[in-house]
């Protein structure tokens, strides 16, 4: 439930060399229903349990990564208040001109750490949404992975210390758990515009606009197990997990699809309120606080980015 | 039909399949040069360069990670190519 201004990330879009590949993936794998194809030829997909349009773009392109992610605001008059509070920040904002079909107005603008970020307010609901009246969890069997929501993402650039106080100050964000270097400067960010453990999270590295992974919520430990065996029928490349963070405390898997760009399947985390007293990380801890069974860092996590 | 895939550094020999990518050959023998990677064509973490034998190139590489230009002086990532020869390679 939104607390904030922002209720959550609702729409990310992602760039794969692999389009046909990468789409089988998240719709049989990952378990997403595809949604319709925008009419530039990128696909549009959302979850059984998601209302809005769609919540997940790909676009066919020559290096795979990371396009933007956008956060649904509370309403038309805060979009324009952010807005202006954005540009007032300092980041110039422009008004999206890409088709994201079922999307009202979107404002976007480049964060310090090179990323596309934007706001919008108003979408279209889905067609096919989950029951509104004596509702079943859900109307078909879920597919794959049966992921449930796109959850959150986890950015890496420079100066995340500029990026938090954004997404704090402009947005009204909160962030739960944080690291920052013994000398004090910034390591790495999670942030929450809910009671979700975190919407977006940031690690500070040098080269701009690149991800570490988007993540989809599952049900529990169970659908975890069962993300877990469709991996190795499927041959996926797995990165971490089955697992647990310390750090929000979610239980995970870390894989790859077929283009390269990771993915999270996330389930569990605790409840965040804004009121609650922040949790620290210090870096010698941070491999325990990342992968809580396995005790240590892990060395693909840190390096391998799209 | 299995090759060898050499890394020419280390000397290390691996296994390879015509039918499994030169990054997976390396990977599944639990010693690669790799420390891991999206196999996906995507984080470039397996970029090598083919010094010697023949290849197939099976699956689009990042151009953020590898050029044409490079592509074509047999410049790869590891990921996306399977041997159809003998191979001897170095990290690029």
């Amino acid at each position: 439930m939104a607390i904030t201004k922002t209720i959550r990330p609702g729409l990310i879009q992602m760039r794969v060399t692999n389009l046909e590949e990468s789409v089988a993936f998240y719709r049989d794998v990952l378990g997403l229903d595809v949604v319709g194809k925008t009419s530039d030829g990128r696909v549009m997909f959302k979850t059984f349990d998601e209302f809005d349009h769609h919540s997940v773009v790909l676009r066919a392109a020559p290096e795979s990564g990371f396009d933007y992610v956008a956060f649904k605001v509370t309403d038309a008059e805060t979009l324009e208040e952010l807005k202006a509070a954005t540009e007032a920040f300092g980041y110039p904002v422009d008004i999206a001109s890409d088709e994201q079909p079922g999307y009202g107005k979107r404002y976007g603008f480049t964060l310090c750490t090179g990323h596309r970020i934007e706001l919008y307010a108003e979408v279209d609901m889905a067609e096919n949404i989950p029951m509104l009246l004596n509702p079943d969890p859900w109307i078909d069997p879920p597919r794959g992975m049966k992921a449930q929501r796109f959850d959150h993402l986890l950015l890496y650039g420079p100066n995340i210390g500029e990026a938090v106080r954004y997404f704090t100050e402009v947005l009204g964000m909160f962030y739960p758990e944080y690291c920052n270097t013994p000398d004090g400067k910034p390591f790495a960010y999670w942030l929450t515009g809910g009671n979700k453990a975190h919407d977006i999270a940031f690690v500070e590295y040098e080269k701009p606009n690149t991800i570490h992974h988007h993540a989809f919520y599952l049900e529990d430990w169970n659908a975890i197990g069962h993300a877990a065996d469709l991996i190795g029928k499927h041959r996926v490349k797995r990165d971490v997990g089955p697992t647990r963070h310390a750090i929000t405390r979610g239980q995970t898997i870390y894989f790859f699809e077929p283009s390269g760009n990771r993915i999270e399947t996330y389930a569990g985390g605790y409840a965040a309120y804004p009121d609650n007293p922040k949790r620290q990380w210090t870096v010698d801890e941070i491999g325990r606080g990342l992968f809580y069974y396995e005790g240590e860092l892990i060395p693909s996590f840190l390096e391998v980015v799209t | 039909m299995t090759y060898e895939i050499k890394d020419a550094e280390s000397g290390m020999t691996y296994i390879g399949r015509d039918d499994e990518s030169i990054f997976r050959a390396m990977h599944k023998s639990g010693r690669s040069i790799f420390k891991g990677g999206c196999e996906g064509g995507g984080c470039g973490i397996c970029k090598v360069k083919i010094l010697e034998g023949e290849y197939v190139a099976f699956k689009k590489m990042s151009r953020r990670h590898v050029t044409e230009e490079e592509e074509s002086q047999g410049i790869v990532l590891a990921c996306c190519v399977k041997p159809s020869s003998d191979i001897s390679l170095e990290k690029a």
